[in-house]
């Protein structure tokens, strides 16, 4: 039972900052914008945000300079994309590839030094149920904000007018245009939620999961992140059992090989990934019609005035 | 509804009205100088050939396009909309030619997005079916847009304008993707909002239509406006040569052809959609011989790109004898195979399917041309004879163009057009299968180039036609087939391919459903 237990805990701690990141991706490619930059703007989000935390003593202001740094990122992608109207895929990888370089350069001041992580929440009583207590009533704030903001995520996209503008320029930008709503800045904001949310699933990984920063250390949560949103068909419901199935291949992966089972090891860390890839094959096949990609994601748009 | 006005439109203020209106983008200028008075109780129409500025002008009406100069009055007061909303404020509603819905969004959806105001969701799919049903024209707010036909697209469309309860209604070319049936239905709500009323500018390039539904015509050529008039004291002919500003050249009907064997044959192709939303061509057969001119009607989107992919090679089946081109199967082979077989392909899309843009015509020459032609000697290309190729056709079909060799996107539709067509004719194909030859072209052009499909099957080649022109498939095919949700209807020699007849395919009736109402109502 308290293996179980165990075994839970690290899959929640594991999935939360693939959920984050992906909520955001979600939001963004649902307004039509791919935003390869993820992997970047979490690791420059982990590096600011264990700076943050280090300097000031203080998880939220960790947090904080974490989402920062993921928006200022996503503001770099945001300028060429919709302001200069740059290949979203070759903007997408080299943001990834400054961010990796960035958070290296940001980062070193602090390799070797250590945090206390963010608490875990503790109600008398309630947090003191077998099994399900700690489950439930015992994780760090990050996994409870992760889950309300992907619910927030699914009540804003299919309840608000807002979403709804939102859905309409990422499913046909000319139209939503000739309709007189303002395609670039309803883009602009999307990518900017994307990058503040890509910035606090970096920061999740040195405030919560480790207490300290190595570079590198988002070790392609990013991508997983983007395949996520793919696999979820661009539905939140979806996105939330694609980061925890993940999570768990993931965190079973390493009890089976702690357990001794006799698979190499490299294919065992290859499981993760590699259920990605089938999952991915399996939607593709089963597709019949109705919405799957927003149809004009990845385009670039150039009003005409 | 709004307040009925004076019986004499022209006796009141005008609704609308662009005072030397002009929009300059860089040194092209898309409108010159326009006036133009709409008033109430009054469909208004406006003409023009394609790139004559009336998409310009309209969409400064409605505020997504900001003038250069001039002003806009809207009921005798000038003014600056800063965009659709401000337009929509005002009473002015619009229905676009492309339409501006959301595919995999429900058709309540595509509606609560054209509106403004506080309206809550569920209001609005409620009054969407009060506002739908009380003008006949039926719509489910559930379903999303994709499943639709073109007709019911339009439908939302003008269900969305209808209910901001517009003063004035801009419909830009709204029977192009109708059947005469479903345009015979629209021009019965349209005498119903003009008697509630309301103005509408309705602009097409069909003169018939103008004629029977329109009071007042404005024409605009060049950007600038020519005449206007009324168009029920014009003819037809007299409205081409203001639109045009020339005499058009007459198609020669087709002679009395000799066909010869049959060129191309096609049996029971069956081929599922490869792209989303695709459509599934079912059991389709046809026999086209030499000397003779097949024309394929139908509403866009009913299976004539997929037909034209399975025709040209872009997509292989499975059982070469499905097609067979000159006595030889060809399904399995491939688009440079067929075409050494002594077949031609020009698809729908001009630029990007037909021609690569920013390549040269020489190059885009050779790209059809490489593989029956001198164009490539030993793997190498020879430069002199791909520009041979240009100049001839050039010569033949009446380009125009800047240089001698430019890029393709800088020729204007119907020069490109010329040029994708005539490329192909000049191969002296066996068999040449032609989607929309004429789509977006200038009345010149088109005539050329239905010419020369004329002359090619005289000289006994088999050549497929697919169009959504009625007028241009009765003016060339000697037969007419009907596509409809990827059947093809058996094909009906042109002496009796009726528009009433052809129409009821292109809904999805068969003939013999049609033959039995008529008995059952004589």
């Amino acid at each position: 039972m308290v293996l179980v237990e165990a075994i839970i805990l690290s899959v929640l701690a594991a999935s939360t900052p693939l959920l984050l990141a992906a909520t955001g991706e979600l939001v963004t490619e649902r307004a039509g914008v791919l935003n390869l930059g993820v992997e970047g703007m979490m690791i420059v989000g982990a590096a600011c945000g264990f700076g943050g935390a280090w300097l000031s003593g203080s998880i939220i202001v960790g947090a904080l300079c974490g989402i920062v740094a993921g928006m200022l990122m996503s503001l770099i992608f945001a300028f060429m994309t919709l302001g200069l109207a740059v290949n979203q895929v070759a903007t997408g990888l080299a943001l990834t590839i400054l961010g990796i370089g960035l958070s290296g350069l940001i980062g070193a001041r602090f390799v070797g030094e250590r945090i206390t992580t963010a608490p875990k929440l503790s109600i008398p009583g309630l947090s003191d149920i077998p099994l399900v207590g700690r489950i439930l009533f015992g994780e760090d704030a990050f996994v409870y904000l992760s889950v309300a903001l992907i619910v927030a995520v699914w009540w804003f996209l299919y309840r608000t007018r807002a979403g709804l503008v939102l859905r309409a320029c990422g499913d046909n930008h000319v139209s939503a245009h000739a309709l007189g709503y303002p395609v670039l800045r309803i883009r602009m904001l999307a990518v900017l939620f994307g990058g503040a949310c890509a910035g606090l699933a970096g920061a999740y990984l040195p405030l919560a999961y480790t207490p300290f920063f190595i570079p590198g250390m988002t070790a392609g949560r990013g991508w997983i992140a983007l395949a996520l949103v793919v696999f979820a068909s661009w539905r939140p419901g979806r996105l939330v059992i694609g980061a925890y199935l993940f999570g768990a291949v993931t965190i079973l992966q390493l009890h089976a090989q702690g357990a001794g089972v006799g698979i190499p090891s490299q294919f065992m860390s290859a499981l993760p990934y590699l259920a990605t890839v089938i999952v991915l094959v399996l939607l593709s096949r089963a597709r019949t019609g109705g919405s799957t990609a927003p149809a004009a994601l990845g385009t670039v748009f150039v009003p005409d005035r | 509804m709004l307040s009925p006005g004076p019986a004499d439109p022209h006796q009141t203020q005008p609704l609308l009205q662009t005072v030397g209106l002009t929009k300059r983008y860089g040194d092209f200028l898309a409108n010159d100088a326009v006036d133009i008075e709409i008033f109430p109780r009054e469909i208004h129409a406006l003409l023009g050939e394609n790139g004559a500025g009336k998409s310009t002008l309209v969409k400064t009406i409605y505020g997504l396009v900001q003038p250069s100069a001039g002003e806009l009055r809207w009921q005798g007061a000038p003014v600056k909309l800063s965009g659709p909303a401000e337009a929509r404020s005002l009473g002015i509603g619009m229905v676009f030619q492309h339409f501006s819905l959301f595919d995999n969004l429900t058709v309540a959806e595509n509606v609560a997005l054209g509106l403004d105001g506080k309206e809550p969701f569920k209001a609005i799919s409620e009054r969407l079916a009060d506002v739908a049903r009380d003008y006949g024209l039926p719509l489910d707010p559930k379903r999303e847009v994709w499943q639709l036909s073109v007709g019911e697209r339009q439908r939302i469309e003008i269900v969305r304008a209808l209910m901001q309860n517009p003063k004035f209604l801009i419909l830009d070319e709204p029977t192009a993707v109708l059947t005469p049936q479903e345009a015979d239905q629209l021009f019965v709500v349209l005498e119903r909002l003009k008697a509630e009323g309301r103005a509408i500018l309705y602009i097409s390039h069909k003169l018939d239509e103008v004629k029977r539904l329109c009071d007042t015509a404005t024409i605009l050529r060049g950007g600038r406006k020519v005449a206007t008039c009324n168009p029920k004291s014009e003819t037809a002919a007299s409205l081409a040569r203001m639109m045009v500003g020339a005499e058009i050249k007459e198609v020669k009907p087709p002679a009395e052809r000799r066909t010869t064997v049959p060129r191309l044959v096609v049996n029971d192709l069956t081929l599922a959609p490869a792209e989303l939303h695709g459509v599934r061509l079912q059991n389709i057969s046809f026999e086209l011989k030499g000397g003779e001119i097949l024309g394929i009607a139908g509403v866009a989107g009913n299976g004539q790109d997929e037909l034209f992919a399975a025709l040209s090679g872009e997509r292989l089946v499975k059982e070469p004898g499905t097609i067979i081109i000159d006595g030889l199967a060809c399904g399995n082979l491939s688009i440079t195979q067929r075409r050494k077989m002594g077949a031609a392909f020009v698809p729908e899309e001009r630029l990007g399917h037909g021609t690569a843009p920013r390549m040269r015509l020489s190059e885009n020459a050779l790209l059809t041309g490489h593989a029956a032609s001198d164009m490539v000697r030993h793997g190498f290309i020879n430069a002199a004879a791909t520009l041979r190729t240009v100049d001839r056709t050039t010569e033949t079909f009446d380009v125009r163009k800047a240089k001698r060799d430019p890029e393709a996107a800088s020729l204007s539709g119907g020069n490109l057009q010329k040029f994708v067509v005539g490329r192909e004719i000049l191969r002296t194909p066996a068999v040449l299968i032609v989607n929309q030859p004429t789509w977006g072209v200038d009345a010149g052009a088109a005539a050329i180039i239905r010419q020369a499909l004329i002359d090619l099957a005289s000289a006994g080649a088999a050549v497929l036609v697919t169009s959504q022109d009625l007028d241009e498939l009765m003016e060339i095919a000697d037969r007419i087939a009907v596509m409809f949700h990827g059947h093809l209807s058996p094909a009906l020699p042109r002496a009796e391919a009726t528009r009433e007849k052809l129409g009821l395919l292109m809904g999805g009736a068969s003939l013999d459903q049609k033959e039995a109402a008529h008995a059952a109502g004589a």
